[in-house]
C-alpha cells in the first residue's frame, strides 16, 4: 500500500505548540525552572527543535542516536548514516525533557534512557511524543502527547521531514520495519 | 587459501575479517562509516565510556606472536563495546606444553567464546582457524606472517578519509620496509578497492 498523507506541516506545528503549552504546565507542577531537552534522531529531533524554541530553553538542544543501545542490533545491524549523539550539557542532576516523534512499543525510549544514564544520573526525565500509538511492549508512558490518532490495526505512522514536516500512514515496508523500533 | 567471499555470509555481511582481498568497496565503506560513528563516543563527555552492543559476547584474543599495542587496542575496543575479553598469550600457554592448536581452539569453543582475534607469525593462520572453528564463531585476523593485517589497514584508511574526503584522486606512497610488510599489502588492497589507482 502506498503511504497516504495524514497531516501536513501547519497542523503538525500546531500540535507541537499544544505540546509546548502542556509541557509548561508539567514543568510548573514539578517546580522545574531550568530543564534541558534531548531529541531522538531523526524525527524526534525535528519535533524537539520546535519545542526547544517555543519553551525558550537556553541550553543547546541535545540529540541522541540510539543505534548502539537498540535491543534488535544483532538482527538489523548499525545505521551509520544517522548522526551521532550530541549532549552538549552535563546530564548529572538535570531535569530532562526527552522528545520523540512516535511512541509505540516503548523500545526506543528504553534504549534512549539507557544511553542518557551512561552520560550521568538525571534528576528526572519527562517524555514528550508527537504521536502515541497502541502496541506498548514495555511499561513506558508519555507525559505529554501531541495526538493519539485512530489507526487501523497494522497501520504504520511516521514523520517525514524536516521541511516540510508530514505525517504519513502506510503499511511498513520491509525496510522501514527493520529500521523502526518506536 | 580462503578467498575473500568466504569471509562473508549469504547476505554479503562479514562473518570473518581475514583479509581485504575479495571484499567489495561498499563493504569497506560500511566498515569506515561504522568506525566513524564510534569516534563520537570519545567526544561526548559520557560518564560511562562504553556502549552495550556486544554485551554478553565473549571475545578471545589469541596472540601467538608478541604484540602489546595491537592486543591492548583490541582488548579496549571489545571492552568499550561491553564484550567480555579473554587474553591468551599462546607462547606461554598450553601449546608450548604440547597441546595442538586445534585442541586449544576446541577448548575455547567449549567455553562458549563468540569471536577469536588471531595474531600469528605464519601466513594463513587466521584462515586456518576460521576454517576449523565452530560455525558460530567469527575470526578477526590481527596479523598473519607477511600476508595480511586488515584491521590496521582499515584504521589507516579511516585516518586518510578523515583528512582527504575522496580516495579516487589520491596517489599514495607507502614508505618503509614494505617487502615483508603485511600492513602494506593490506593497505594496497584497501586503497585499490576504495578507488586509488
Amino acid at each position: 500500500m502506498k503511504p497516504t498523507e495524514f497531516m501536513q506541516q501547519q497542523a503538525i506545528v500546531d500540535l507541537i505548540d499544544g505540546m509546548a503549552t502542556e509541557l509548561k504546565i508539567r514543568l510548573q507542577q514539578g517546580r522545574i525552572s531550568d530543564p534541558v531537552m534531548i531529541g531522538i534522531h531523526t524525527g524526534g529531533v525535528w519535533v524537539a527543535k520546535q519545542l526547544h524554541q517555543t519553551l525558550g530553553i537556553s541550553e543547546e538542544l541535545g540529540t541522541l542516536n540510539i543505534s548502539f543501545y537498540r535491543d534488535d542490533f544483532s538482527r538489523i545491524g548499525l545505521n551509520p548514516q544517522v548522526e551521532p549523539s550530541n549532549i552538549p550539557f552535563e546530564v548529572e542532576n538535570r531535569h530532562i525533557i526527552l522528545v520523540d516523534d512516535v511512541l509505540q512499543t516503548g523500545r526506543t525510549i528504553r534504549a534512549a534512557m539507557n544511553e542518557i544514564f551512561d552520560f550521568g544520573r538525571p534528576a528526572s526525565i519527562l517524555l514528550a511524543t508527537l504521536i502515541e500509538k497502541d502496541g506498548r511492549e514495555l511499561p513506558i508512558v508519555a507525559d505529554v502527547v501531541g495526538m493519539k490518532p485512530t489507526l487501523k490495526e497494522g497501520d504504520y505512522i511516521s514523520l517525514t521531514g524536516p521541511d516540510p514536516l508530514t505525517l504519513v500512514i502506510g503499511k511498513p515496508s520491509k525496510d522501514s520495519e527493520g529500521q523502526k523500533l518506536t | 587459501m580462503m578467498k575473500g567471499n568466504r569471509q562473508t555470509n549469504s547476505k554479503g555481511q562479514l562473518k570473518h575479517f581475514l583479509s581485504i582481498d575479495g571484499l567489495k568497496r561498499d563493504l569497506l565503506v560500511e566498515i569506515l562509516d561504522n568506525a566513524e560513528s564510534f569516534t563520537s563516543l570519545a567526544r561526548q563527555g559520557r560518564s560511562v565510556k562504553k556502549v552495550p552492543l556486544l554485551r554478553g559476547k565473549t571475545i578471545t584474543n589469541l596472540f601467538f606472536e608478541n604484540s602489546t599495542r595491537t592486543r591492548t587496542t583490541f582488548e579496549l575496543a571489545a571492552k568499550r563495546l561491553s564484550a567480555d575479553v579473554l587474553n591468551l598469550n599462546i607462547s606461554t600457554s598450553a601449546t608450548s606444553k604440547g597441546e595442538s592448536l586445534l585442541d586449544t581452539l576446541h577448548n575455547l569453543e567449549a567455553m562458549h567464546c563468540d569471536m577469536f582475534v588471531v595474531r600469528h607469525a605464519s601466513s594463513g593462520a587466521a584462515h586456518f582457524i576460521a576454517t576449523h572453528c565452530a560455525p558460530h564463531i567469527s575470526v578477526i585476523n590481527a596479523g598473519d606472517g607477511s600476508h595480511s593485517h586488515p584491521t590496521q589497514a582499515m584504521l589507516d584508511m579511516l585516518t586518510i578519509r578523515q583528512h582527504k574526503a575522496d580516495f579516487t584522486p589520491l596517489r599514495v606512497a607507502i614508505v618503509g620496509d614494505i617487502l615483508h610488510s603485511r600492513v602494506a599489502r593490506s593497505q594496497i588492497l584497501a586503497l585499490n578497492t576504495l578507488g586509488v589507482s
